[in-house]
């Protein structure tokens, strides 16, 4: 009843192929960006910016990243925390050897930095498939690891890899408030999910997903498949990349190779499933699951009033977070996304029975 | 059957042997096909049939022998390339891209010919955007002629194998192809549902006179459609000609009968 397209007739194919073609969706995006750019700043405190909404949309960019190789292009890639590293330092080294270049330009060289790395690690994905080229991405994390940690010109000669950045200037103005820090984040994530979603409905998305469903076959249609997997790769690290150099200069503020390590691999990996593999709605929701979820499952004691110890509620919380992760995963092994689709189907008849 | 103008010989294919291992898949194999007409390939199962479309495609590189396709010979050639001069295929075991709807599937038989950069896509702006239409537009009349209109939103994992098979020839028909190779478009079909694809094949053959190799099992519908018949039997030919020719061809009988020992 209150998601249905009977009625809104469509006399072009421009009109059929808009990005939102039903009027519903229209007023759906239409309200989460104004409770993005408007309602959250005016409402939220620093502390949701900085320990929620920031991390959020920066995750979630990575995430979108992610899910570009994974879920449209059928590329298992553990090397996401590595890319993202990558992204960071290659921004901090522009950012402190030619200080004139003008922030965004450095996040933008230090994304197509990441595309070529990302592009030499996708090499191996021309040969091996799956679980294989998900542990030959696995050498990208070691590798990274190792290099600025123990390579000092990354570095700046400083010990360990750790490396801090000065304050955020842009545009001859300091960006150093939360909200500030938030739209500053927000616009590129707002920016760049419009190009990822362009991407998947064109050309080049469509012979990444060929890629995925049927190899031979993409080929066959005149695919050809190193593109196609090279340039997955490539737009995926962009995308991972500047996540990656927002998280460092944005979030961190000072950060060691350690903040990229492994697990954070695995984390962006379980959003890119939990929220859905070849959706970018999927990505958001992926890494709102993963974010959100911890703290709340956190507030929940001290919001009842219940007394228990800050250990015992720590170790509630992973509990409860996993028990979560696989029930999810039961309910719906393809990710809140498709609960979503599903839901939106529901209601092109609810509450009406037929 | 209407008259149309049998043309010269555009594929030929000359002492093909391939082996995988110690199996001969192909020994020795040499037929031609000519423009505008409808080629089957039969032969018992284990024959060789599929193994000699892929070798035309691309997909397997023979050890001896070469294809000449338009005037070009080659020996060995990968599917994208074969695909750009113009040569597009179905799958015996339907080949579609599960997880993309119908359009999408069509779309993608379009992939040569969209010549729009990364950018332009990315802001799916200027000549990405025009693009669009205009291979939907002609995506659209290959969707009325094959009479999927009502699935054209349908993702194809969803939908049931005769109009799976359907949408695979549209996704050829889709690149718009001189010579399309049809790895048996009648297996596992009704008696209607075979009908209807003869029809497409016959109305593709004739309306964009497209040469059309095809291997299929269906006796009645082999001598019924095709102008010339190869018969393939264990990796080698043992017959070539009008489908009259080969029914009483004693080599054909012998392999699809058996012979007393």
């Amino acid at each position: 009843m209150f998601y249905r397209e009977n009625g809104q007739y469509k006399t072009s194919y421009k009109a059929d192929q808009a990005l939102f073609p039903i009027v519903q969706d229209r007023i759906f995006i239409g309200l989460v960006m104004v409770i993005a750019f408007i309602v959250i700043p005016v409402f939220a405190s620093e502390y949701l910016f900085r320990a929620i909404f920031i991390p959020f949309l920066i995750l979630a960019l990575a995430a979108i990243g992610l899910n570009l190789l994974v879920g449209y292009c059928g590329q298992i890639s553990l090397g996401t925390g590595a890319f993202m590293m990558v992204g960071a330092y290659a921004a901090y080294n522009l950012a402190i050897r030619i200080p004139e270049l003008n922030l965004l330009v450095v996040f933008l060289l230090a994304g197509f930095v990441t595309t070529i790395v990302g592009m030499a690690f996708g090499i191996p994905s021309l040969r091996i498939k799956g679980l294989y080229l998900a542990v030959a991405t696995l050498a990208a994390q070691f590798f990274m690891d190792w290099l600025f940690s123990r390579v000092k010109w990354f570095t700046n000669e400083s010990s360990s890899g750790a490396v801090s950045v000065p304050e955020l200037q842009l545009f001859g103005f300091l960006w150093n408030s939360p909200v500030q820090k938030y739209f500053l984040v927000l616009c590129i994530v707002a920016l760049f999910a419009l190009i990822a979603r362009n991407l998947v409905r064109s050309n080049i998305g469509r012979s990444w997903m060929a890629t995925r469903d049927m190899d031979v076959a993409a080929e066959i249609i005149g695919i050809r498949p190193m593109y196609a997997k090279l340039s997955a790769f490539a737009v995926s690290s962009f995308f991972v990349g500047v996540a990656g150099a927002l998280w460092g200069f944005v979030h961190l503020g000072s950060w060691e190779p350690a903040a990229f390590d492994v697990n954070r691999s695995f984390t962006l990996i379980f959003m890119v499933i939990i929220g859905g593999l070849g959706s970018i709605l999927g990505s958001f929701l992926g890494a709102a699951f993963i974010i959100f979820l911890p703290i709340v499952l956190n507030q929940i004691p001290a919001f009842f009033g219940i007394p228990i110890s800050t250990a015992t509620a720590a170790h509630l919380e992973s509990m409860i977070f996993g028990a979560l992760i696989i029930f999810f995963l039961i309910v719906e092994p393809h990710g809140l996304a498709r609960l979503w689709a599903i839901a939106k189907e529901k209601l092109r008849l609810w509450p009406f029975p037929h | 059957m209407i008259a149309r103008d049998i043309g010269e010989v555009i594929l030929k294919v000359e002492e093909i042997s391939l082996a995988f291992g110690g199996v001969q898949a192909l020994s020795n194999i040499s037929f031609d096909v000519r423009e505008h007409e409808v080629r089957a390939i039969i032969g018992p199962n284990g024959a060789g049939k599929s193994s000699m479309l892929n070798v035309i495609n691309g997909v397997y590189h023979p050890q001896k022998g070469s294809v000449t396709f338009k005037g070009e010979k080659r020996t060995q050639m990968d599917p994208h390339k074969v695909a750009s001069q113009g040569v597009a295929r179905t799958f015996q075991n339907i080949a579609l891209f599960k997880g993309m709807s119908v359009l999408d599937n069509l779309m993608t038989g379009r992939t040569l010919m969209m010549k729009a950069n990364l950018f332009q896509q990315a802001f799916y702006w200027g000549a990405a955007q025009r693009e669009e239409i205009k291979h939907r537009e002609r995506v659209e009349e290959i969707i009325d002629f094959l009479e999927i209109q009502s699935i054209r939103k349908t993702p194809v994992g969803r939908l049931p194998y005769g109009l799976q098979k359907r949408v695979e020839l549209g996704r050829a028909l889709a690149a718009e192809p001189t010579l399309l190779l049809l790895d048996e478009p009648m297996a596992g079909m009704n008696v209607e549902e075979k009908q209807d694809m003869c029809r497409f094949v016959l109305d593709v053959n004739e309306e964009f006179g497209t040469t059309i190799v095809l291997i299929e099992h269906d006796m009645g519908v082999v001598m019924d459609i095709s102008d010339r018949v190869v018969v393939l039997d264990y990796g080698k030919k043992i017959g070539d000609g009008s489908p009259d020719e080969v029914r009483n061809n004693q080599a054909v009988i012998d392999a699809y009968l058996g012979v007393a020992h």
